[in-house]
């Protein structure tokens, strides 16, 4: 299961860092979306991972790390708060720009056009 | 308890949220008079706090009554109250200077500058790395929003790279912080440190990739070089009054890497004693160059203003990189000393893009200034600090670090590209000033001087330069006392780990 949860992490940053470095806006919202789910796995998966744990509390049986679980709470909300400000001022952009280059213009020649 | 340490981060809130009610957000006059009281107090309290850590006092304070590793504590040591009261500084100064009309070019200034300020001191109060990680947001949140208000395509494009640049800076601070927590064990700063002692031998590797993470993240937000070219752009599109306030946002970062240098990374650390440490000295130098050449090209006021800031975070980080106790306490007067004289710079440079029309704050011959003579005098004073001339605060600070970095080795690379830096900034001040007050044509228009509080504002921070060099005795020797204070949490972090009251 570690194997597992460690190919789909570094799966998700790398598709997430392959986009944030498009040269569109639209790509780069994408991207930083997918690089914050690799991000909350990650630290989901700090505390170790457990099978067939308690949810909460248990004798006998083992307990999962509840900090990672709060952390990850955290992270999701900012994260969410983070990329909905993103959307709106790539949108913003578009219209006082003209276009969705993230430089405010598009490069000279029209080769990297997806 | 002493809930006197909550205030700083808990103040702006409420202020904040109060002038988004009905009553206060229809009426900015409402408003102005709210932030400007409200900075005011929190200047106060800043000083409360200061003169209790400067009697050596060490404010702990356990939230929700929590002991230390398990609950978020506040810590109010020398250093914190220092930046605290630094960070109110520039709040009264930038409300001061906004209230003259730049508050009502956007909706909800007011409240954004406060949230802004609130990041600004939690981070800086905060002991729990997790929780400078919020504070970090919060304050990045309220900056994107500042960075964009009043409009403009420069903004706005300045703005894009800012986010997206600072969401990838989160991400990775993210994911140090996922590192540190499975090998540590712990977000409590004092705990890390301890923690940190006791590791065995692959866990000190992973921790090691998630320090040089953290360091890299506060390296971001401090403007080291590879990671500085989002800097000048952004800080020369934003308003006044509130690049005024980003003025601290650089020493943010350099306060997050010299609390982790010192504390976690300290020299009881082990292996992972000064983490990153050759890597600071190295890049720091090379940030000095990159500023010194931003600083000769710079076209306009603020772009030189932002460069100037380039430069002061890589003659801080030289010091902070050479890691001796006296480096250090003379790195941070150095980081007083440049915050406040560099805000002033940015409110000169608005002033000046104000009252000259169609040349804006662009370093080419214009129309003539409005008030030629009080903002020659401001800008010369601003020009004779940030160069780092005596008797001003500039050649103080720039002294104690060069007389600090004595090992041979170190000085045949540091005393040069320092006093190439000064001898750059001297050129472009020259060149700016004499542009600017001498090659005008036109009468002076009268009718389109600024308003006084503007002045004002600026004279606070500029006032610094000669109070500061004036009392030079007094802060080094806060600061000496701060970096003492600094070393003995590192020899013993119980010290900084707060108990709750006992019911």
């Amino acid at each position: 299961m570690e194997l597992l949860i460690s190919l789909i992490i570094g799966l998700l940053t790398a598709v997430g860092v392959f986009l944030v470095l498009r040269g569109r806006t639209f790509p780069v919202v994408l991207g930083l979306t997918v690089l914050s789910y690799a991000v909350n796995l990650f630290i989901f998966s700090a505390g170790r991972l457990v099978i067939d744990g308690a949810a909460v509390l248990k004798s006998g049986l083992a307990t999962p790390d509840p900090v990672p679980q709060a952390l990850v709470l955290t992270a999701i909300v900012i994260g969410f708060a983070m990329t909905a400000f993103a959307v709106i001022l790539a949108i913003r952009a578009r219209a006082d720009l003209g276009n969705d280059h993230v430089d405010g213009r598009l490069p000279e020649q029209s080769g990297e056009q997806k | 308890m002493n809930h006197l340490i909550t205030l700083p981060i808990i103040l702006p809130l409420l202020l904040a949220t109060l002038q988004l009610l009905p009553v206060f957000e229809k009426s900015i006059e409402r408003q102005r008079v709210i932030s400007l009281v409200g900075s005011l107090t929190l200047v106060i309290v800043s000083v409360a706090l200061l003169m209790s850590a400067s009697a050596g006092n060490v404010t702990l304070y356990a939230l929700g009554n929590w002991d230390a590793p398990f609950g978020i504590q506040l810590v109010g040591d020398r250093l914190s109250s220092l930046m605290v009261l630094l960070t109110s500084l520039l709040l009264l100064s930038a409300n001061l200077y906004a209230s003259a009309g730049d508050d009502n070019q956007g909706r909800y200034f007011y409240p954004l500058m406060m949230f802004q300020a609130m990041g600004i001191n939690g981070a800086f109060l905060t002991g729990d790395i997790f929780n400078l990680f919020v504070f970090f947001e919060i304050l990045l949140i309220a900056s994107y929003s500042l960075l964009i208000h009043g409009g403009g395509k420069h903004k706005t494009s300045a703005a894009v790279h800012y986010v997206f640049l600072n969401l990838v800076g989160s991400a990775i601070f993210l994911f140090a912080l996922g590192i540190i927590y499975g090998t540590l064990g712990t977000l409590n700063m004092a705990d890390m440190a301890l923690r940190v002692r006791e590791l065995n031998e692959s866990e000190i590797q992973l921790t090691k990739i998630g320090g040089m993470m953290l360091l890299s993240v506060f390296a971001l937000k401090a403007a080291l070089l590879p990671l500085q070219f989002w800097l000048p752009r952004t800080y020369a599109s934003a308003p006044g009054p509130v690049v005024a306030l980003f003025a601290i946002m650089t020493k943010v970062g350099i306060y997050s890497i010299i609390r982790v240098q010192n504390l976690i990374f300290g020299d009881s650390a082990g292996a992972l004693t000064d983490l990153g440490q050759d890597w600071i000295w190295v890049l720091a130098l090379g940030t000095l160059v990159m500023a010194t050449l931003g600083v000769i090209s710079a076209p306009s006021v603020k772009r030189l203003a932002a460069h100037l800031v380039i430069l002061s975070v890589g003659t801080l980080l030289v010091a902070v990189g050479f890691g001796s106790a006296n480096s250090l306490s003379a790195a941070l007067y150095y980081a007083v000393h440049s915050t406040l004289a560099g805000a002033a710079f940015f409110l000169i440079g608005d002033i000046i893009a104000e009252q000259r029309e169609r040349s804006f704050d662009r370093i080419v011959a214009g129309r003539s200034l409005a008030q030629p003579m009080s903002i020659g005098i401001l800008f010369f004073i601003a020009a004779l600090t940030l160069i780092g001339m005596p008797p001003l605060s500039g050649f103080i600070g720039k002294f104690l670090i060069m007389k600090s970095i004595d090992s041979s080795s170190a000085l045949v690379w540091a005393w040069p590209l320092l006093l190439i830096g000064s001898l750059a900034a001297l050129v472009a001040f020259s060149r700016a000033g004499s542009t600017l007050f001498w090659r005008s044509n036109g009468k002076p228009d009268s009718s389109k001087a600024s308003a006084t509080r503007k002045f004002i504002a600026v004279g606070i921070l500029l006032s610094a330069a000669p109070l500061m060099s004036l009392f030079a005795g007094p802060i080094t020797q806060y600061t000496d006392a701060t970096v003492e204070q600094l070393q003995a949490f590192e020899h013993d972090p119980t010290q900084i780990m707060a108990k709750g009251v006992q019911q």
